[in-house]
């Protein structure tokens, strides 16, 4: 096998031999290659098959915008990774990867007949296509498509590595490393600024620590040997942290920006250095420098897509920097000035280089140092075709009409295996717009540039437009001095000597004599679309730039469109006659190269990934076999099955325990507030529905809160602790957000109220015994607290010790039985609930959990709000008009209950449910109509909450029913799946009506 | 993500802050005195500006207090921060 390694740099240490798998082979490369410069050492240029028409790909690129070479890294192990840029990939020894996209291999790929079909695949064919027959699309067109489409794998294994965030802050960050970011950096931070430099690359110094030739000098000296010296000069700055290897992946407003640093990818399994794989630096910086630079255009031609047809630049950063040819018979096809650097390099080193140039002549520094070396240049020409399937082997030129539209005289056909591209070059502006930036268009040679507005950021250096090294140093300089209000800087007098280009031409579609509907010219590589579908879109009538990305999918694989877009417009401003700087551009949207989930997510996994509440009563839950429930952040215990208990089993028996004997509960996640102030009743007053005024000192109430839209928004039961001191209760899943309505309230409608809130769900614990002996549990608890029931009557409190801790008990009920609530600081809460347990042995004291909790209030009709209502039910719709005061003037929400819609008779209403069968158990959420043969069926309402009552012995519903308060005795029916079961509207109140039990 | 200056505790990162809609719109002082229509007029119609708009926040994971703010909503840059009941010392 011939070496494609042709030369010793700075960069590839030839000493440091290292081996590793492409596609199951084993090659050699060496420390400092790339996956993709190491491939082409070996002569591989096949590494992947395009998206579509599965036509053989080579690489590219040498950077992040490569379209072809992605790969998939370590596959079939935890560490594996798709869709990587095998141009970004550090060579390290056992490193696995291999091509995708293709099947069974990429030498022979079964896909590869959509290309002699691909006359049938025009832009849109899918949409088109795949519409019709419906039915065909689930079953046969998706997982087919999905089949042959599919990009890498993902990984299906737990990923194994850490990924960390760190914050950061600084005055200035420089993205970009080039010699414009070097220049900036070096400004900044000489001046005093605190200075980040980010580099998505390994080394510092862009594309110019490898412009090797006389053309280029800085100060009398190379231009690649001055900014070696300076970038030795930058490692040496204090107040300057120089970040390698980390990409920037968005920019965000007020300067906040997310930049990925790969810490350990470029290493082999034994030689990491950290545990951490990746870290995401979130980054706020007082100014932000963008130096992020160029990317060098393809030009589109017929067949531009074949293995061995590379950018330019590239060819010469592969030979320049990595040391390596891209082949023996070497053209250079370009519109400008910069590949003639390329041709250099080679003809420098001996190799065979010729020249297509399709300008008509032009007489540059160093184009006339090209013709004197005697190469070859085909000038006003352009290639019309190419040939080879797996790797390029030769090319047709033909001469250029005057206006370039046509090709005109002879076919020449001339060997070649490398065709460096030059179609001019594109300022990357992502960051910029990204950030919000404008752009301006300018004409001479078709480039969009940063429109700089603020002072928040500002861009130089070739993503700001300047090409020419002069410049670049000039106006880097002079922006940089002006950001920072510096008077003058060390870069004042660097003598710049560089070949001006004086000419360019651009021609976005080169054209054919072949007609274009029988041409290959590619625009996106990676999506595989053309310049024909692009003309297609059109004449069906797509006019946005928007538009024509969806339809032709030009833009929207995993490199963003970085080398397709500005093709796409060209195409289409011609076309369509419209000037490109009123086209506009699509939006560059984050994160500029893919990140991975493991970057986003950081330490935020697993056990982190949400904050987990428990109570101080949680560990006797586990112990006890609880099976938890979560509600909002809480663990709650769901139902504590015993032994071979379902979870049917375990809830039946907590229930009928509950109302035969005692039962307990954990309530500690109810949420709590403490109310103080000398206007408390009046605040309870305008955000409860009831009145408030004239509870008395140590009487608890039920209160309703709606939204002022009237609808119901929370629940629970207040206490006056004191005068003007209350405690009130939330559900468990609305505390916080009940907490900041009152606060909002407070603080913006009712100011001059004296109120003041505190949560303090956290620091009481609270343990709720039901059921007839309750009584008698508490009687042992608190031996010395009376419980008559003239004393301690329904609805009030009472403070008291258990061991010398003070405690409040109240007696209130969410289940209809009596039943008792003793809170208590939250350390003691463990051995209160254990006190509770013991005291209650003898009678067969229960604990259930809140599956048997939602049953008990289901039997008496108590609603849950959440579950019983959806904020569209107003206490009318529940049927709870007696807490509805009419006597108050106003409460938040009061006015609401008399619009034209809340007052709608035929609402959804709250009701009762019963089935037929007393055995059939309704499912929840499930639809209720009335005639199920009138097509379309209409739905009344659905079912809310449905149980068996073990207490009943029958099943039981709540259900919203449109007018179902005039239903009571109504047969329904509820349709399901396989049968439609019949229900008999009734009382939402199932169980002691009288509400007996409450003082059994 | 932007940077609030809350007028209590200073300069904190907008995910300490919650949203609170359109600002200035005062809960009648006697809902039972209106119209359907002026009280729907209270409820439910926000004018969702693209430009400069005052509006509510809340500095939810901090003193808790609510302020106004005055945003550009096409570039989030704040224009002014003052507190509740007070006047906005631009416009
Ligand atoms: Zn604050």
């Amino acid at each position: 096998m011939p070496n494609y390694r042709v030369k010793k740099t700075d960069y590839v240490d030839q000493t440091n031999r290292i081996s590793f798998k492409f596609d199951g082979k084993t090659y050699f490369g060496f420390k400092g290659d790339t996956l993709a410069s190491a491939l082409l050492s070996n002569g591989i240029h096949l590494v992947g098959r395009s998206f579509k028409y599965h036509r053989p790909r080579g690489i590219m690129t040498c950077g992040s915008e490569e379209p072809n070479a992605i790969c998939q890294i370590n596959p079939g192990t935890d560490l594996t990774e798709p869709n990587v840029r095998a141009t970004e990939i550090e060579l390290y020894e056992g490193l696995e990867a291999s091509s995708q996209n293709c099947w069974p291999n990429v030498n022979f790929d079964i896909g590869g007949i959509n290309n002699f079909i691909s006359p049938f695949i025009p832009a849109g064919f899918y949409y088109k296509t795949f519409m019709w027959p419906k039915s065909f699309w689930k079953n046969i067109y998706e997982p087919l498509i999905r089949k042959s489409a599919g990009l890498g794998k993902s990984p299906t294994l737990p990923d194994p590595d850490l990924y960390d965030h760190k914050h950061i802050h600084c005055d200035i960050l420089v993205i970009g490393g080039g010699i414009s970011g070097i220049i900036a950096a070096k400004i900044a931070a000489k001046s005093g600024s605190n200075t980040i430099l980010i580099d998505d690359k390994n080394t510092l110094g862009g594309s110019t620590i490898f412009q090797n030739n006389e053309n280029f000098k800085i100060n009398d000296e190379i231009s690649k040997d001055w900014l070696f010296k300076e970038i030795e000069e930058l490692k040496k700055l204090k107040n300057l942290t120089i970040k390698t290897r980390t990409s920037v992946a968005a920019y965000h407003s007020y300067n906040y920006l997310l930049a990925k640093e790969n810490l350990t990818d470029h290493l082999s399994k034994n030689n990491k250095t950290s545990n951490i794989r990746q870290r995401l630096w979130k980054i706020r910086s007082n100014k932000v420098i963008i130096a992020s630079g160029a990317i060098e255009r393809p030009l589109v031609f017929n067949n531009n897509d074949r293995p061995g047809i590379i950018l330019a630049s590239s060819v010469n950063k592969y030979l320049n920097f990595y040391g390596v040819i891209c082949g023996e018979n070497n053209f250079v096809f370009t519109n400008n000035d910069s590949a003639y650097e390329t041709a250099l390099s080679l003809f420098e080193k001996g190799i065979q280089i010729k020249i297509i140039d399709i300008r008509k002549k032009t007489n540059s520094k160093i184009v006339k140092r090209v013709e004197k070396l005697g190469i070859d240049i085909y000038w006003n020409s352009t290639v019309t075709n190419t040939f080879g399937y797996r790797k390029l082997n030769s090319i047709e030129i033909m001469n250029l009409s005057e206006d370039g539209s046509n090709v005109i005289g002879k076919k020449i056909k001339a060997k070649c295996d490398c065709l460096a591209v030059s179609g001019g070059w594109t300022p990357m502006v992502h960051m910029h717009t990204q950030s919000g930036g404008k752009l301006n268009f300018r004409e001479s040679d078709q480039v969009f540039l940063p429109k700089e507005l603020d002072s928040e950021h500002i861009s130089v250096g070739s993503c700001n437009g300047d090409f020419e090294l002069d410049d670049i140093i000039k106006n880097t300089n002079e922006k940089v001095k002006s950001l920072l209000n510096l008077k003058e800087t060390e870069f004042e007098k660097t003598y710049v000597s560089c070949t001006k280009e004086l000419d360019k031409r651009n021609i976005w579609l080169l054209p054919n004599k072949i007609t274009l509907g029988k041409t290959k010219s590619f625009i996106d590589f990676q999506n595989d679309s053309t310049a024909k579908d692009i003309k297609l879109a059109l004449r069906e009538g797509f006019r946005s730039i928007e538009h024509v990305k969806r339809y032709t999918t030009t833009g929207m694989a995993t490199d963003q469109g970085k080398l397709s877009n500005m093709h796409a417009l060209g195409i289409i401003s011609e076309t369509a006659g419209v000037k490109m700087g009123t086209l506009g551009t699509t939006t560059f949207r984050p994160p500029f190269t893919p990140l991975t989930f493991g970057a986003i997510v950081g330490r935020n996994v697993g056990q982190f990934f949400d904050i987990t509440r428990r109570t101080s009563i949680h560990e006797w839950h586990i112990k006890n076999n609880a099976k938890f429930e979560n509600v909002g952040q809480w663990k709650r215990p769901w139902y504590y099955p015993k032994e071979n208990e379902n979870m049917h089993q375990a809830v039946q028996r907590e229930s009928k325990a509950a109302r035969d004997s005692a039962g307990i509960l954990d309530a500690s996640t109810l949420g709590k507030i403490d109310i103080q102030g000398s206007d408390a009743s009046e605040f309870l007053n305008r955000v409860y529905t009831n009145a408030w005024s004239k509870l008395a000192i140590g009487k608890c109430r039920y209160g309703l809160m709606l939204n002022e839209d009237g609808m119901v928004y929370d629940d629970g039961v207040t206490t006056r602790l004191g005068d003007n001191h209350f405690l009130m209760t939330t559900t468990t899943g609305g505390a916080a957000n009940v907490l900041s309505k009152l606060e909002d309230y407070l603080q913006t409608e009712w100011p001059e109220l004296d109120v003041f809130l505190t949560s303090v769900t956290d620091q009481y614990s609270t343990v709720s015994i039901c059921g007839p002996n309750s009584k008698k549990i508490l009687i042992k608890l608190f031996p010395s607290v009376n419980f008559n029931d003239d004393d301690f009557t329904h609805m009030s409190f009472k403070n008291s010790t258990i061991n010398n801790i003070n405690c409040r008990i109240m007696r209130i009920s969410f289940t209809g039985e009596l039943s008792y609530e003793i809170n208590i600081e939250a350390k003691y809460g463990k051995s209160l609930w254990e006190k509770c347990i013991e005291a209650g042995k003898d009678f067969n004291i229960t604990p259930y959990g809140t599956e048997t909790m939602h049953l008990l209030r289901a039997e008496k009709g108590f609603i849950i709000v959440g579950q019983d209502t959806d904020g569209t039910m107003t206490p009318i719709d529940l049927q709870m008009d007696w807490i509805v005061s009419k006597k108050k003037y106003d409460f938040i929400g009061k006015r609401s209950l008399y619009r034209s819609d809340t007052i709608r008779e035929d609402r959804k209403q709250l009701v009762g449910l019963l089935t037929e069968d007393p055995k059939e158990i309704l499912e929840e959420g499930a639809q209720i109509v009335s005639n199920i043969s009138k097509k379309p069926v209409e739905m009344l309402g659905h079912v809310t909450s449905s149980y068996f009552s073990p207490n009943l012995n029958k099943s039981i519903a709540l259900a919203v029913v449109r007018n179902g308060k005039k239903m009571k005795g109504q047969k329904l029916l509820v349709p399901m799946e396989n049968k439609n079961i019949n229900v008999i509207v009734s009382d939402s109140i199932f169980l002691d009506k009288e509400n007996k039990r409450l003082n059994a | 993500m932007f940077i609030i200056n809350c007028p209590y505790c200073g300069e904190r990162d907008q995910s300490e802050f919650t949203a609170g809609g359109e600002a200035h719109i005062e809960r009648p002082k006697q809902p039972t005195e209106l119209s359907d229509d002026e009280w729907a007029e209270f409820l439910f119609m926000r004018k969702n500006i693209k430009g400069v708009q005052f509006e509510r926040w809340n500095h939810a994971h901090g003193c808790r207090k609510w302020f106004n703010v005055v945003r550009d909503t096409t570039n989030d840059k704040i224009h002014a921060v003052y507190k509740m009941g007070e006047k906005p010392s631009i416009d």
